[in-house]
């Protein structure tokens, strides 16, 4: 019987400080045995626990996409204790790694479909993986026109800012990125996430959106949505909530019958609505 | 008894005895150390399978070390019915189709659950409310009852024939016997309180997740959590470690829906800001969420919580209350 509860050790390979405010680091690491990088085969929108020994562990989006081999990216926001002990360890170190864990974006269904990204500060993690799963020349031509808006703040705020310059260039993505309120240099689009994203009106005919980002962002964004014709069942959400487990067990994370952990973190807006209120 | 002195000869053997004023479960190694009083044990066996606070494994740094697996049979002699039912309760969270706990697992497996049935259920007791019986058989694999002078013992499952083969003590039960047992179980059922439309109150919770009960109802709660703990099916817990960054030890304990750090996020949001969002979880996990995905309630009706809660807040009330909302 594998023991669910115990870590892989992986090392600490590359960080990057992501943002201006030096909040968000991404870190990648490499699992130290090949055994557990094998056994780690996971889907965009997935998640994984990493843990400190004697701080603990916080669960995390997977930001890579497993079309990028050899490791594993997770942006962190500096917020409670195992975030702040993450972002004081250094490239070399070793941490624990447990997972993959939960379900994850629906790649199936996407497949021949158009699809829309919408995303608001670091909740860009595992769409950031989605994106790149599909923009890989071996799937690319599985899913039909792409369409990303993203926003930050302020520009010092994205994430991810050489592969967003990256993907500017590309024709076979829609890319739209945006911050709060206009600053000096930025000659991108200014204005909130459903204001862009209404401005933009990307089609609703065959298409699925995939949203994550701050609560706020997510309640405005989705009536736009909404009024450009996606349906409740093709509006797809992924869900944050204090975890510790990851494996439907601890008791904390649910919202009515569903484990955030176990059953989400992705659901479709049609399947919240069938949940209590209460995330 | 002859059977549990040739038990504790071969075997380890946890039963009730005495601690302080209270009755809980410890290793016994000669008979007369068991209280198999009428009432009910403090806590309930869920700690035997699932204790309080246990390691999950041991570090060096980042390397980890697991616990051994023990394999050594025990017996858990004289589980009331209730209890030996929360553990068909715990299965299906810890032993699930998707994730299987090891440490529950191998505890489970190495234990045979010997119940004694109820022949005086106490006031607090609604074990036939929830599905379950003063004389129930499920999550046992042998069933005792008292017959004054001497015990009626019925092997269940394949492991409580196991462990009876071969003990010497038996005697086949006589006509009269037989009688008398069937008096001792109506008069059981006779005692105990009854009243509650399970049914009912799940349609009745499933209708209106924001019924305004819910203001009134949470309002004696303190919170303190008592009911969590010694409930024989609640099972939260945390995860954390013990130690520093060079050497300790990840453990898990016993944690609580009611209490408010519970469900709070390190960004500063709690879904579960306040006690009637807690109490309502409490409630709704049992009756409504565990009914979803487990298709049985995860309640036994064991009354501890009616019991120990230091408001008198009685579920039974509470429940009634939702089930008769007018």
């Amino acid at each position: 019987m594998k023991n669910p509860y115990v870590p892989a050790p992986a090392k600490i390979e590359r960080i990057v400080t992501e943002t201006e405010d030096r909040n968000i680091k991404s870190f990648d690491l490499s699992f130290m045995n090949k055994a557990n990088e094998e056994d780690f085969r996971f889907v965009p929108g997935q998640f994984a626990e990493i843990s400190i020994s004697g701080k603990g562990e916080a669960p995390f989006g997977i930001a890579s996409s497993p079309t990028e081999k050899g490791f594993l990216k997770f942006s962190v926001n500096k917020a409670g204790v195992v975030t702040t002990a993450l972002h004081n360890l250094e490239e070399g170190e070793i941490v624990g790694v447990r997972g993959p864990l939960g379900n994850c974006y629906p790649i199936g269904a996407l497949e021949n479909k158009n699809v829309v990204i919408v995303s608001g500060g670091f909740a860009f993690t595992t769409l950031r993986s989605l994106t790149r799963y599909m923009l890989h020349e071996e799937n690319r031509a599985r899913f039909k026109d792409i369409t990303v808006i993203y926003g930050a703040r302020t520009p010092g705020l994205l994430l991810y800012k050489d592969e967003l310059d990256a993907w500017r260039e590309r024709d076979d993505l829609d890319l739209h990125v945006t911050i709060d309120s206009a600053a000096e240099g930025w000659k991108g689009k200014v204005g909130f996430v459903p204001t862009i994203t209404q401005e933009v009106a990307p089609s609703s005919e065959d298409a699925f959106a995939l949203v994550c980002g701050p609560p706020i962002m997510i309640k405005f964004t989705i009536p736009i949505l909404q009024k450009l014709g996606f349906l409740s069942e093709r509006i797809i959400l992924s869900l944050e909530m204090r975890m510790k487990c990851g494996i439907g067990m601890c008791g904390r994370c649910n919202i009515g019958s569903q484990y955030v952990c176990k059953d989400g973190p992705v659901f479709t807006l049609g399947e919240l609505s069938e949940l209590p209120g209460e995330y | 008894m002859s059977l549990l002195a040739d038990l504790t000869g071969s075997c380890q053997v946890l039963a009730p005895v005495r601690n302080g004023d209270s009755l809980v479960f410890d290793e016994i190694r000669a008979r007369d150390e068991i209280h198999l009083s009428e009432c009910n044990t403090r806590k309930s066996v869920k700690e035997i399978f699932f204790p309080q606070r246990e390691r999950l494994f041991a570090y060096r740094g980042q390397e980890t070390r697991e616990p051994s697996f023990p394999d050594e049979e025990r017996v858990l002699f004289g589980v009331r019915p209730c209890d030996a039912r929360s553990l068909c309760l715990l299965d299906p969270v810890f032993d699930g189709d998707d994730f299987k706990d090891p440490y529950y697992c191998s505890r489970r497996r190495n234990t045979t659950v010997v119940s004694i049935g109820c022949n005086r259920p106490m006031r607090t007791c609604f074990c036939t409310d929830t599905g379950g019986d003063p004389f129930s058989l499920e999550g046992t694999d042998v069933l005792l009852i008292d017959m004054g002078e001497t015990y009626f013992v019925r092997p269940i499952t394949k492991k409580g024939e196991n462990l009876l083969a071969g003990r010497p003590g038996f005697e086949k039960a006589e006509q009269d016997q037989i009688r008398r047992k069937g008096e001792i179980i109506e008069k059981a059922h006779q005692s105990i309180h009854s009243g509650l439309n399970l049914e009912r109150i799940k349609k009745e919770l499933d209708k209106d997740f924001d019924n305004p009960l819910w203001d009134i109802l949470h309002e004696k709660c303190l919170g303190c959590g008592v009911c969590t703990f010694l409930c024989p099916t609640c099972h939260c817990f945390d995860i954390l470690d013990e130690g520093d960054s060079r050497k300790g030890e990840r453990i898990r304990i016993w944690d609580s829906c009611m209490f408010p750090l519970f469900t709070l996020h390190a960004s500063g949001t709690n879904p579960r800001p306040s006690g009637k969002e807690r109490m309502r979880q409490r409630v709704l996990h049992k009756f409504t969420y565990f009914v979803d995905n487990h298709s049985r309630v995860a309640c036994t009706g064991c009354g501890r919580c009616i019991r120990a809660c230091p408001v008198n807040l009685d579920i039974r009330e509470v429940l009634e209350a939702l089930q008769n909302p007018e």
